[in-house]
């Protein structure tokens, strides 16, 4: 029964690092870029939620919708910082681009710590009510919430990249910048685009972190954007459903290796996972095959 | 072939007179294009009027591709004016040029390996504006004349042949419904029925109203639909006449036609 419980919890927090996976994956899969500054996007969207909540409260809204306020903050936010920081460079070699990531990182972190303070601040309850029971498992509904509203998001994501007009023209975008323009495509839009839901997702992401540890700092989004990072890589970074089955072979990993191993060495656990992928198959469980183009 | 046309060499070949001007399509004039210091497109003036298939012909490296990705504004010019239907279009962002009735087969196909043939179709008409109904009767026009694309709709468009994949590619750029269309080289690598396949197509395009611009290694299939050619050496024009004239032209013939 234990075991069980920890698989589930194991499976909440890996819809949350694949939720914030999605946003490495889209924007590598358009940039060709690691923008680590997506794990601070998350940061940004925490300390955006809290900082709503009393206007939320006065309304009488709920705590989670302070996550949707985040989710449009942060999507604005990541349109931007591509805007200013990653357009200029993008004709450049990559690894200015990566430099210029961590700047970006770095600064938004500091600019935080500055201005907010480096304390943890406390985040009230996320979601409020029962514990659902179905036959002799109490399931949590933080976590079922969580694990749900990935799943869907997943599918109505892939259905929109697949189906509609702008998600294949991000696609389009994202396998050669020429011929999408060539036939009218705005690559820029296109891109921005790309942020904007990776951003908003990341903020979501964010939210349903803090159902599990209502806790926020300046520095929340370091690990939880590596591990997202690696959640990305594991699946195939590029691609979208590959990094939500990431995400939940992670979290899963972690969990039991907290639950059985040793707590303090469950990160060890999944940093190996990482290191194993790379080892094994550099391009990802559900990744393409890697050709340089000469 | 290395054979020179320095005899050919007219400095203001491919300026146009004030009739023909008037009733030029596109003009491209005086225009210079460089790759940092090296001046790949030196001066090169032609123009193609309207209904005409005209053919840019010249070997590898002549500037032939540089020249089209100019005139669909994915490369900017150093110099020079590109007038279309009367404006000048050189510089301007490729949506705009697509949206005024341009678009361009790339060389090499550049259809979207990962998406499905329909999803590549569809977004062929991402810039215009007609309505759904009027894409929709464009695009069954287009799977009816070629049914075996139809067939493989739902296949992602890399599983395609190359012959395949150039008729996606043309299918793709015909979506905006253009009133111009450049074609890059677009029997390079494929069957020889295949080949006879597209230069078909390109024929009844005209036939449809389309005016052409077709760049070309295949001199011989090239000049055989044209109406006006332009020979293209090392970025500059070294020749231009009527197809005819350019297929009996001993120089022509020894250079390009391999006779």
């Amino acid at each position: 029964m234990n075991f069980i419980y920890q698989l589930l919890n194991g499976i909440q927090i890996g819809s949350i690092y694949g939720l914030i996976a999605l946003g490495y994956t889209m924007v590598y899969g358009i940039a060709k870029l690691i923008n680590f500054a997506h794990g601070d996007i998350l940061m940004i969207g925490a300390y955006t939620a809290l900082s709503v909540l009393p206007l939320l409260n006065a309304r009488g809204l709920p705590v989670w919708a302070s996550g949707l306020v985040a989710m449009v903050v942060c999507g604005l936010a990541g349109v931007l910082i591509e805007k200013i920081a990653y357009r200029p460079l993008r004709n450049s070699p990559r690894i200015a681009n990566l430099i210029t990531a961590i700047g970006v990182s770095l600064l938004i972190e500091n600019l935080v710590a500055k201005f907010i303070g480096t304390g943890a601040k406390p985040f009230p309850r996320v979601f409020e009510g029962e514990a659902v029971q179905v036959g002799d498992l109490k399931l949590s509904l933080p976590m079922l919430i969580t694990v749900i509203v990935t799943l869907i998001l997943t599918l109505l994501l892939q259905l929109f990249l697949r189906g509609s007009k702008w998600g294949t023209a991000m696609l389009a975008t994202s396998e050669d910048y020429g011929a999408a323009s060539m036939i009218g495509i705005n690559v820029d839009h296109a891109i921005s685009l790309t942020f904007a839901i990776g951003s908003a997702l990341a903020a979501l992401g964010a939210i349903f972190y803090l159902a599990v540890f209502p806790q926020i700092n300046p520095t929340m989004g370091m690990m939880l954007g590596i591990k997202a990072f690696i959640a990305a890589v594991v699946g195939g970074i590029g691609n979208v459903p590959g990094a939500v089955v990431g995400g939940l072979i992670l979290g899963i990993i972690e969990a039991l290796s907290k639950a059985y191993v040793s707590t303090a060495l469950s990160d060890a656990f999944v940093f190996a996972v990482l290191i194993i992928v790379l080892l094994v198959k550099p391009s990802g469980l559900f990744g393409k095959e890697m050709r340089e183009k000469v | 072939m290395s054979f020179q046309c320095q005899k050919y060499w007219r400095p203001n070949a491919g300026n146009a007179s004030p009739e023909t001007r008037e009733m030029a399509f596109l003009e491209v004039q005086k225009l210079n294009v460089y790759y940092g210091h090296i001046h790949a497109i030196k001066d090169v003036s032609f123009h193609v009027k309207q209904g005409e298939i005209v053919s840019i012909i010249g070997a590898n490296g002549a500037g032939k591709t540089t020249t089209m990705q100019c005139i669909s504004g994915l490369l900017k010019a150093k110099s020079g004016q590109i007038l279309f239907k009367g404006n000048n279009i050189c510089g301007k962002n490729p949506e705009k040029i697509v949206r005024s009735g341009l678009a361009q087969v790339p060389e090499g196909r550049r259809i979207f390996a990962d998406l499905s043939v329909s999803s590549n179709i569809k977004l062929g008409a991402f810039a215009v504006k007609d309505g759904p109904e009027v894409l929709k009767a464009r695009r069954k026009a287009y799977y009816d004349r070629f049914p075996i694309l139809r067939e493989r709709k739902l296949q992602r468009a890399g599983t395609l042949s190359g012959g395949e994949q150039q008729l996606l590619a043309v299918g793709r750029a015909l979506m905006s419904h253009p009133d111009l269309l450049l074609l890059d080289e677009p029997s390079m690598g494929l069957s020889p029925l295949f080949v006879s396949m597209i230069f078909e197509l390109i024929q009844s395009l005209k036939e449809d109203g389309v005016t052409i611009l077709l760049v070309e290694q295949n001199a011989k299939k090239a000049l055989s639909i044209s109406d006006r050619a332009y020979i293209l050496e090392t970025g500059s024009i070294a020749l231009e006449g009527s197809a005819k004239e350019l297929m009996n032209d001993p120089l022509v013939r020894k250079a390009y036609l391999g006779a």
